[in-house]
């Protein structure tokens, strides 16, 4: 049984396809990557998942749920985490509070309790906080641990970035590019994350990137995108064998 | 070595975890996350926090009642000031409305308190316990009714509609006479009555002592509420919103519900100021809650520390202590006058002092007052060295 199922989904700004006629299926704990020029609509599709971009046409069925229609927070609380192309941290936050944020869904405390910080509230705070040091020790942050995030480097800010839709403990995990801009070394060890989320927590992900090398090596089927078109789906290996795919890449005789 | 270690070992079950003791000079070493978490985690804020709130309770014996009810106002002021921090520095609603709000506070309470079916509006409910929440709660509908303005607007333009609400209320509250007195009359406001003791006559102590020590306490109450409030889930979340909107929401922060909650709640700490500020002296005039005030209440946010408890706390006590001093000015410089008719006068030079505190505070320190105290605080830690 398929986690997310895409069907047909066509978005367009005034004009312009951004997304148009794309149809995908992630299994449950499949590594899927979206693959296409600069403007394919790869970050748009994300968008649309996330409940940002409302699409004009199409499905979209998250565990058996429709997606389509929902506010952002919504679709959140239903499990499905992002990170960003560009990192959207909360600057002025330190790294524990980046990631204790990731909970807010799991908590179930009001107001009241908030204010005198007592019994449920105070229970809750301090449960999260030892799940968050999990996430801290999984991800290797305890150096920066109390630092605003504003400070760090930015390929520490990447991985704050994914340890916050960690937190949210997620049931599908989307990583926009989340080796853009990387050295080698910190390429690495994003690629040795990625592949512990999805084989010890068991999380599927939805990877968009431009280092095919990174791509083709880690994902288990691959789509690929150009002006929103959907030009080939399949493993790694066919869709480099693709002659479609070249042409999008290099540009083709026709 | 073997005596140490069945010793520690033994001591394991003895002290769960996070009863046990700090060692002494180790006040970052934490050994559970309760002390981690803690409000005031080290020992040295614990020793200081306590023998500050022991020096502001004696000051109730020492200082003249006059500076007593200055003081009083201060802590009243604070508690607003902590308010407008919650909407516009926690979750980055810049609001200039804050005077209308107190506004609604004060006239809540007043109308609660004042004696029934006389001058003006009352409902003869002259018990704080009753009034200051009811002032509280009037004031946050109405925050609430305001939020939903926030949802579709930003930054200037939430500025400049919210400016609106203190045209709008200085307008009602002038024409409303039967509530407010009018313009130059007022009436007279809430009653601070603690079961069926009128505070704000001499009793145990003198009346200003009374206040000051209701107002004191009430002012402790607050400011922790809105501590545990900032480290709390709705805090994050406030932050959350103010730094990156679309971010927020994507992690699961609903953002029209939590701009209306701190909208609410800020509005609700508004109110109780208002009740409780204008009690102090006994009478409330429309004319207070200009433009003016807003800014009173932006200058302490902005002096004292964006985002900080403590900083609105020493922004509403150093704008508020400046005040006495401008005050006296007509007798140092006779070109200001005390005349408002008069031009130049102190109130105007006050609002040119506010305005110019602002300039200087966001330009050499925008963390405002708590900024400073962060650097004094880490040049002595490492004292005599310099890094």
């Amino acid at each position: 049984m398929a986690v997310l199922t895409v069907e047909d989904v066509g978005l367009s700004f005034a004009g312009v396809r951004a997304i148009d006629g794309v149809s995908f299926e992630v299994g449950p704990t499949e590594l899927f990557a979206v693959i296409g020029p600069n403007g394919a609509g790869k970050t748009s599709i994300f968008n649309v998942l996330s409940g940002v971009y409302r699409p004009q046409r199409g499905k979209v069925v998250f565990l058996e749920t429709e997606l389509l229609g929902r506010r952002p927070d919504e679709i959140a609380a239903m499990g499905l985490a992002r990170t960003f192309q560009n990192v959207e941290l909360f600057h002025n936050l330190t790294v524990l509070d980046n990631l204790m944020l990731g909970r807010h869904c799991h908590f179930g405390y009001g107001t009241l309790s908030a204010i005198a910080w007592f019994g449920r509230a105070r229970r809750q705070e301090l449960e999260a906080r030892a799940r968050i040091e999990d996430i801290i020790d999984f991800l290797e942050l305890a150096a920066w641990r109390r630092h605003p995030v504003r400070l760090l480097p930015y390929g520490i800010q990447k991985r704050v970035e994914l340890g916050r839709a960690l937190a949210m403990e997620p049931r599908l995990l989307l990583l926009d590019e989340p080796v853009a801009g990387m050295n080698l070394e910190e390429t690495e060890d994003m690629a040795r994350f990625v592949l512990d989320i999805r084989d010890e927590l068991g999380i599927p992900i939805v990877l968009v990137d431009h280092d095919m090398g990174l791509v083709m090596d880690l994902a288990d089927r691959v789509l690929v995108l150009d002006f929103g078109r959907q030009v080939a789906l399949g493993t790694p290996a066919e869709v480099q064998r693709d002659p479609k795919v070249i042409e999008a890449y290099l540009g083709g005789t026709a | 070595m073997t005596d140490t270690r069945s010793t520690a070992k033994a001591e394991v079950p003895d002290t769960p975890a996070g009863r046990s003791r700090r060692p002494r000079g180790r006040p970052l070493l934490y050994t559970s996350y309760t002390q981690d978490m803690a409000l005031l985690d080290t020992r040295a804020k614990k020793i200081w926090t306590g023998l500050l709130v022991l020096l502001a309770l004696s000051l109730s014996v020492v200082l003249a009642d006059r500076s007593l009810e200055v003081l009083a106002g201060a802590y009243v002021l604070a508690i607003g000031a902590i308010g407008l921090n919650i909407v516009t520095g926690y979750a980055g609603q810049v609001s200039l409305g804050h005077a209308f709000f107190v506004a609604i506070g004060a006239y809540t309470a007043a109308a609660v308190s004042g004696p029934r079916g006389g001058e003006h509006l009352g409902l003869g409910l002259a018990e704080i316990w009753i009034w200051l929440p009811a002032a509280g709660l009037v004031a946050a509908l109405f925050g609430v009714l305001v939020a939903p303005l926030a949802t579709r607007l930003r930054g200037l333009y939430l500025a400049v509609v919210t400016l609106g609400l203190v045209f709008l209320g200085e307008h009602v509250f002038k024409e409303w006479d039967h509530l407010t007195g009018g313009p130059g009359v007022g009436r007279e406001a809430a009653v601070p009555q603690l079961f069926g003791l009128p505070l704000d006559q001499d009793g145990f102590a003198t009346k200003e002592q009374q206040l000051y020590v209701l107002m004191l306490v009430l002012l402790i109450v607050f400011a922790v509420a809105a501590r545990n409030l900032a480290r709390s889930r709705i805090g994050r979340a406030f932050s959350a919103i103010r730094d990156r909107d679309i971010a927020a929401a994507v992690i699961g922060v609903p953002l029209t519900r939590y701009k209306v909650l701190a909208f609410g709640i800020s509005s609700f700490y508004a109110g109780c100021a208002g009740g409780l500020f204008y009690s102090i002296s006994g009478y409330v005039e429309p004319g207070s809650f200009s433009l003016l005030l807003s800014v009173q209440f932006i200058a302490m946010v902005l002096i004292g520390g964006v985002a900080t408890v403590s900083g609105a706390i020493a922004g509403a006590l150093f704008i508020s202590l400046l005040q006495p001093i401008t005050r006296s000015l007509p007798e140092l410089l006779p070109i200001v006058s005390a005349d408002t008719t008069v031009t130049p006068n102190v109130f105007q030079v006050e609002t040119v002092l506010y305005g110019l505190l602002i300039i200087l505070f966001l330009v050499f320190e925008p963390r405002g007052l708590f900024g400073i105290w962060i650097r004094v605080r880490t040049y002595w830690k490492s004292w005599p060295f310099s890094y």
